[in-house]
């Protein structure tokens, strides 16, 4: 414990170097039976970028950032994350990593027992974060604050509506002020507006906190407006990538499919 | 030849409902403890059972005292009521009946919860925020059915044997004292025994197959509507076949 922390001061004293690399993902497969999902496929994104990994549905998006988390173990290739690989990690390790990155569900994954309090406490709670209560309120609050919903703090994720929900989610991965922010389709199932609200949400954040995000996505209009950079996922592979304007001038079929 | 697709389906799940339960054996008793979790099952499970349990364990002891009664009648033995009741509802009928309805009640209701938060990616969200869901849904739910059930079913045993003394008093007086002693007298430490620790098994089945009927959900409601059911369906089975082989156990003990 007291070599980990040594650890990250030295780490914490390191100039912020614009290109350091937060996250690789080297020569990654991934099959379930004779479905190859992820065939090859490498990424590397640098602190403070904002990656959308596009790609159609059931293109293996969710299997690559639950991968990335550890929820997946990849047939094969490596992933790095935070100057650790994922692979050979303890479970303690891989907690205190997962304590650094935060993950934000397609289904929101609200545990639906619990109140909004509960929730957003589970993390703190969880992974053996010694504080005292009054610590814990100011970061509820800071979190709720932060996603405009300081008054349902005593509801019930089922009185909440979509929209809500999703801010819910994303202020319980932000308590912990993440590093890294893996976003699984944020604006799938909302409405057009909503979805927007979402994607401004997402870009405040980053600007506060300074945050990387990777960011899974179908819908063109997160796309166009939250992605530093833009990965399109076809085969398994990394198959193009760029900015959205070098993207959008592209005559590869296969990439302008999506972009028409 | 048509026999071997349902066959295999139901080896495979047999195969993995076995590591499944071996998951268990392997991390219970394991740190973290999950222990407030565990309490919070337990009052579940335990408290939220008990109306029903009481009101069907009234109802059984009643309606099988007042159906035993004129066969005991034309054999001249209607004293040997009390005592008839009474071994029938320790040795088999609470212990069975009880399970069944705990089956129906706590196993539909976990294999629903874990389902639902299954397909939902909750506990995707538990095992990302420093949790080992296993232990701390699987584990804690399982324990607390162990340890309830078999508390269900004493308290079961007791109100069923109230309700057969109120069906004694129907057509006969009996002071509630003279049917307390008639009853123990004729029960022995062979008789509560294997019903005791059967409950257990009992417990164990109900709430292991709840769990991994939720866990293992297919995507969406509709699956999750078929984890409850199915795990009714097998945790009942599973309780007839552990009493069958319960009471196999006890003969070759020489406990009879
Ligand atoms: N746990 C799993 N078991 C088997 N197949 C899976 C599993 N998870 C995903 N798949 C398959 O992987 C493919 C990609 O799924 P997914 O990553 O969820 O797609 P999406 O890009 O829409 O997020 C799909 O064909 C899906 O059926
Ligand atoms: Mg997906």
């Amino acid at each position: 414990m007291l070599k980990q922390q040594h650890i990250e001061q030295i780490e914490g004293s390191k100039p912020v170097n614009e290109q350091e690399p937060v996250l690789q993902v080297s020569h990654l497969y991934k099959a379930f039976g004779d479905n190859k999902v992820l065939n090859d496929f490498n990424l590397s994104v640098n602190r403070g970028e904002r990656i959308v990994v596009l790609g159609k549905s059931g293109s293996g998006k969710s299997v690559l950032i639950k991968c990335i988390i550890g929820l997946l173990r990849p047939d094969s290739g490596g992933i790095r994350m935070l100057d650790k690989d994922i692979a050979g990690l303890s479970h303690q390790e891989l907690d205190a990593i997962r304590a650094k990155v935060g993950f934000l569900f397609q289904s929101n994954a609200l545990y639906d027992s619990m109140t909004v309090r509960e929730n957003l406490e589970f993390p703190l709670r969880r992974h053996w974060i010694q504080l005292t209560h009054a610590a814990v309120r100011k970061m509820l609050e800071e979190a709720l604050e932060d996603v405009g919903l300081a008054h349902t703090i005593d509801m019930m994720p089922a009185e909440l509506s979509g929209g809500m929900r999703k801010r819910i989610a994303l202020a319980r991965t932000l308590i912990l002020k993440p590093e890294i922010i893996l976003y699984d389709e944020p604006t799938t199932g909302l409405d057009p507006i909503t979805a927007r609200e979402i994607i401004e949400l997402m870009n405040n954040i980053h600007a506060k906190y300074n945050t990387t995000s990777l960011i899974i996505s179908h819908d063109m209009n997160c796309v166009r407006l939250a992605a530093s950079r833009i990965v399109v996922l076809i085969n398994g592979t990394c198959y193009a990538n760029g900015t959205w304007d070098t993207l959008t001038k592209t005559e590869d079929p296969m990439v302008k499919q999506f972009f028409e | 030849m048509a026999l071997s697709k349902p066959m295999g389906k139901f080896l495979t799940e047999t195969g993995e409902l076995s590591r499944f339960a071996g998951r268990f054996f392997a991390q219970w008793y394991k740190p973290r403890y999950e222990l407030g979790e565990f309490l919070r099952q337990c009052f579940i499970i335990g408290y939220r059972s008990l109306p029903l349990v009481g009101l069907t364990a009234f109802i059984m002891g009643l309606v099988l005292t007042m159906q035993l009664r004129p066969s005991m009648v034309e054999y001249g033995v209607e004293s040997q009521l009390p005592a008839i009741v009474g071994i029938a509802i320790v040795r088999e009928i609470g212990p069975v009946i009880t399970a069944l309805i705990f089956a129906g009640k706590i196993g539909s209701s976990i294999g629903a919860e874990l389902g639902s938060m299954k397909v939902t990616e909750q506990i995707d969200a538990m095992e990302v925020s420093g949790t080992n869901p296993f232990k701390y849904l699987v584990v804690s739910r399982v324990l607390a059915s162990v340890f309830m059930l078999p508390v269900l079913i004493m308290l079961s045993d007791a109100i069923s044997l109230y309700g057969a003394w109120i069906g004694v008093n129907i057509h006969s007086t009996t002071s509630f004292a003279l049917f307390w002693t008639q009853v123990f007298n004729i029960l022995s430490f062979s008789d509560v025994l294997p019903a005791f620790v059967k409950s257990f098994f009992f417990g164990f089945a109900v709430g292991i197959i709840g769990c991994f009927k939720g866990y293992n959900s297919s995507k969406g409601t509709e699956g999750v509507g078929q984890s409850a059911n199915s795990a009714v369906v097998v945790s009942s089975i599973m309780i007839f076949v552990i009493d069958l082989l319960a009471v196999q156990v006890t003969e070759l003990l020489g406990l009879n």
